[in-house]
C-alpha cells in the first residue's frame, strides 16, 4: 500500500529525515518510536504533505502513485490521513460544517455524487458513536476551547468519517488520560480492517498496549535503525533509548 | 488654502453657481464658507493621511454641473434580493419619484425631499437639519452647501414601521463624471422602529463623486436599524457622514458592508446621548483591485449607562488599501459606560495594506472600555489541517476567510437582509462549498 524508499526531508538548511525505507502492506499497524526530535512528526508531515518541508531525495508511492507530487488535499482524497498532534483550533467553522465539506469534496474528487443533508447526518451519527463523542461537541467551533481528550477524540472521529486506507497517528497519545486513551484507541481499533493500514507515531509504548502494532520501527537521526515486533517496544520501554543510541554510535 | 482646493472650488463657482445657489440659503453659502476656509484634505490632513482622495479628484474629475440621469434607466439589476421593502430611488442625486414605491407605508409615517414637504413638515426639517452633524469634515461642508436633494423620514411615536426603507442611489456615468450630494434626515420618535436599508451604484465606467450627509434622531426607547452596502463596480468615490443620536432606551444597529469602489470613506458618528442605550456597529470590507476603503468611526459616550459594541473587520486582496480610525470618548459624566471596540484584518497580498487606528479617550473612571486591532494572514497552519482533510487549497481559503468575516452579520435582525448579505460576501470569498 505504502511504499518509502530512501526519503530524504529538510526544514530550511535543516536535514531532517535522512533516508527512510520503510514498507507498509493492507491490513497492518506499524508504530514508529524513537527519542524526541529523532524525525517521527517530520515523517508524519511529509507524507501528508505539509508544505514547511522540503522533500530532497527518495519515493513515496502510495496504491502505486507518487504521492510527493500531490497537493494534501488529494493526499487526502487518495485515502490518507493524518490525525495532528496538535489538531488547529478554527473559530467559526463548526466540525459538522468542515466534515460535510471535506466528505463531499472526497467523494467529488472520486467521482461519487455528494451525500444529501440525511444520509450525512445518519454517517455521523454512526461514526460519533465510535469514539464516544457529542453532538454538541461537533456543533461548536472546530476544536476551539476543547479538551486535548476532545481534540483528539475529535481527530479520531475525523478519521472515522473520512475512513481512510491509510491513517496516520501522530503522537495521539499525548495529551491523553488513561481513560480518555482508551476511547480513542477503541476507535482506532474498530475502524481496523484487512483493507487499511495505520501508522502509529509515538514516543511511548502505552498506546501500543491499546492498538498493538504488526511492527515497531525506531526512528532515530532521520533514519529507521531497528525494526521488529510488538516484543520491540516493550524492549524499548524497559531500557529506554539510550540502548539504540549506544547501539548506532557503536555502528 | 491649497491649491487642489482653490482650483476645485474656482471651478464649482465658475461652472455651477446658479444652479446651487439660487435658492438663495444662507446655510448653503455657510457651508461654502467653511469648505473654502478648511479646504479639501491634503496628505498632511491628519484625518485623511491615507486616504488621498483630493488627489483623485482633482485628476479625474471636471468641476462642471452633472448631466441627468437618463429617464430610462431600470433600476431592476440593482435591487437587493431581500423580500418586500418600501423604496426611495435617488438618480445622479436627484429624487426620482416614478422609480421609488412609498405605498403602504404606516399611516403619519412622513417620506418627503425637502423641498416637496408641506409647510409644516418643512419648519420640522428646518429645526432638525445640521443640528447633530457638527463636523469639520470639508466634504460634509461639501454636501451641505451643494446637495441636490434631501430626503425626510419621520417615524411619529410608537410606529414600528414593519417593511424596511430601500434608498437606492444610482449614478449613471455611462456618458458623462456625475457629481452627486444627497441628504437623509431621519427622525424616530419615541419607541418607535424603522429599519434603513442604503445600497449604491453606478452606471458605466465614467468617475462618480457622492457625498451622503445623513442625519439620524433616535428617540427615547426607538430602534433604528441601518445597514449600507455598498458594491458599486463603478469608479465611484464616496463620502459619508453619517451621524445617528441616540436618547435613553434607545437601540442602534448599523452594518456596513464595502465590496467595490474607487475610494470610499465613511465616517460614521454616533452620540450616545441617553441613558441605558445599546449600539451594535459592525463592519465588513473584503476589497480587492485598486480599491481603497476608510472607515472613520466616532462613539461618543456622553451619559452614563450605556452599552456600545464595535466590530469591523476586513480582507484585503491585489493593491486594496483599508483604513480604520476608531475613536471612543466616554466623557465625564459617562460613568458605567462599557464600550467596546474591535478591528479585525487579513491580508492577502504582498501589496495589500490596511492602517489601522483606535483611540480612546476616557474621562470617566467608573468604565469597562476595551479595543484591539490585529492584521495578519491567513493561518497557515489551519489550511494546512484543511487540506489534510481533503478540502482543496481554494476551498479551505474561502472557508477560512468566511469564517472569519461572518461573525459581522450578527448584528443583522432581518433575515431576508441576512441571507442576501450571506450571499454576497460568499460571492466575493469566492465560496463554494
Amino acid at each position: 500500500m505504502l511504499s518509502i524508499k530512501n526519503l530524504q526531508a529538510s526544514i530550511g538548511e535543516k536535514e531532517i529525515l535522512k533516508g527512510i525505507n520503510l514498507e507498509v502492506n493492507a491490513g497492518e499497524v506499524h508504530a514508529i518510536m524513537g527519542p524526541n526530535g529523532s524525525g517521527k512528526s517530520t515523517l508524519a508531515s511529509v507524507l501528508a504533505g505539509r508544505e514547511d518541508y522540503e522533500v530532497t531525495g527518495g519515493e513515496v508511492e502510495f496504491n502505486g502513485k507518487n504521492i510527493l507530487e500531490l497537493d494534501p488535499s488529494d493526499r487526502a482524497a487518495e485515502g490518507i490521513f493524518l490525525a495532528f498532534q496538535y489538531p488547529v483550533e478554527i473559530p467559526g467553522v463548526s466540525t459538522i460544517n468542515f466534515m460535510k465539506t471535506a466528505v463531499n469534496k472526497i467523494r467529488q474528487y472520486r467521482g461519487q455524487s455528494p451525500l444529501d443533508a440525511v444520509a450525512f447526518l445518519q454517517l455521523m451519527k454512526e461514526k460519533m458513536k465510535l469514539v464516544e463523542i457529542d453532538q454538541s461537541l461537533l456543533s461548536r467551533s472546530l476544536n476551539e476551547g476543547f479538551s486535548g481528550g476532545e481534540k483528539k477524540r475529535n481527530e479520531i472521529f475525523q478519521m472515522a468519517m473520512l475512513e481512510p486506507k491509510l491513517s496516520i497517528l501522530d503522537e495521539t497519545d499525548s495529551g491523553l488520560d488513561i481513560d480518555a486513551l482508551k476511547i480513542v484507541a477503541n476507535g482506532v481499533n474498530s475502524l481496523r480492517s484487512k483493507n487499511n493500514a495505520t501508522i502509529v507515531v509515538t514516543h511511548y509504548q502505552r498506546l501500543l498496549d491499546y492498538i498493538v502494532p504488526d511492527y515497531v520501527h525506531v526512528l532515530y537521526k532521520g533514519k529507521i535503525v531497528k525494526s521488529g515486533t510488538k516484543e520491540l517496544a516493550k524492549e524499548l520501554e524497559a531500557k529506554g533509548y539510550d540502548w539504540i543510541k549506544n547501539e548506532v554510535a557503536l555502528a | 488654502m491649497t491649491t487642489a482646493t482653490e482650483s476645485i472650488l474656482k471651478q464649482i463657482l465658475e461652472s455651477s453657481t446658479p444652479a446651487y445657489f439660487d435658492k438663495g440659503n444662507e446655510a448653503r453659502k455657510k457651508a461654502f464658507a467653511q469648505l473654502s476656509e478648511i479646504g479639501l484634505p491634503t496628505s498632511k490632513s491628519e484625518e485623511y493621511r491615507f486616504t488621498p482622495i483630493t488627489k483623485a479628484l482633482e485628476k479625474r474629475f471636471t468641476w462642471t454641473s452633472s448631466s441627468p440621469a437618463s429617464e430610462a434607466i431600470s433600476i431592476d439589476s440593482f435591487l437587493p434580493a431581500i423580500g418586500d421593502t418600501h423604496l426611495i430611488v435617488f438618480t445622479n442625486g436627484r429624487f426620482a419619484k416614478h422609480l421609488s414605491k412609498l405605498d403602504g407605508l404606516e399611516s403619519n409615517v412622513v417620506v418627503s425631499t425637502f423641498e416637496d414637504a408641506d409647510l409644516k413638515t418643512k419648519s420640522v426639517i428646518q429645526s432638525l437639519l445640521g443640528t447633530i452633524s457638527k463636523t469639520e469634515d470639508p466634504f460634509a461642508a461639501m454636501n451641505s452647501a451643494f446637495y441636490q436633494e434631501g430626503i425626510f423620514i419621520h417615524v411619529p411615536a410608537n410606529i414600528q414601521v414593519a417593511k424596511p426603507i430601500l434608498v437606492l442611489h444610482i449614478n449613471d456615468a455611462q456618458a458623462k463624471q456625475v457629481i452627486a450630494h444627497t441628504r437623509l434626515l431621519v427622525s424616530i420618535e419615541k419607541g418607535s422602529d424603522l429599519s434603513i436599508i442604503e445600497k449604491s451604484d453606478s452606471l458605466g465606467t465614467q468617475p462618480c463623486l457622492h457625498t451622503f450627509t445623513e442625519e439620524m434622531i433616535v428617540a427615547e426607547s426607538a430602534t433604528l436599524d441601518y445597514c449600507k452596502i455598498q458594491n458599486d463596480s463603478g469608479s465611484t468615490h464616496q463620502v459619508s457622514n453619517t451621524f445617528i443620536t441616540q436618547a435613553d432606551n434607545s437601540r442602534v444597529n448599523t452594518f456596513t458592508l464595502t465590496l467595490n469602489g474607487q475610494i470610499i470613506r465613511n465616517n460614521l458618528t454616533i452620540q450616545i446621548n441617553g441613558e441605558q442605550c445599546e449600539s451594535h456597529f459592525n463592519g465588513l470590507y473584503l476589497v480587492n483591485g485598486n480599491t481603497l476603503v476608510d472607515n472613520h468611526t466616532v462613539v461618543d459616550h456622553q451619559k452614563p449607562n450605556s452599552f456600545s459594541n464595535e466590530m469591523y473587520k476586513g480582507i484585503m486582496d491585489d493593491q486594496a488599501k483599508g483604513v480604520f480610525n476608531g475613536k471612543i470618548y466616554v466623557r465625564p459624566h459617562a460613568q458605567k459606560t462599557n464600550a467596546f471596540q474591535s478591528n479585525r484584518n487579513i491580508l492577502m497580498s504582498e501589496s495589500a495594506t490596511i492602517n489601522t487606528k483606535p483611540q480612546l479617550e476616557i474621562w470617566a473612571d467608573d468604565v469597562k472600555c476595551s479595543h484591539g486591532c490585529t492584521t495578519g494572514q491567513l493561518d497557515e497552519e489551519a489550511l494546512f489541517y484543511l487540506q489534510a482533510r481533503g478540502i482543496p487549497y481554494a476551498s479551505a481559503k474561502a472557508m477560512l476567510l468566511y469564517a472569519f468575516a461572518l461573525d459581522v452579520l450578527t448584528v443583522i435582525k432581518n433575515e431576508n437582509l441576512k441571507a442576501h448579505l450571506d450571499q454576497l460576501i460568499s460571492e466575493r470569498l469566492h465560496k463554494n462549498f
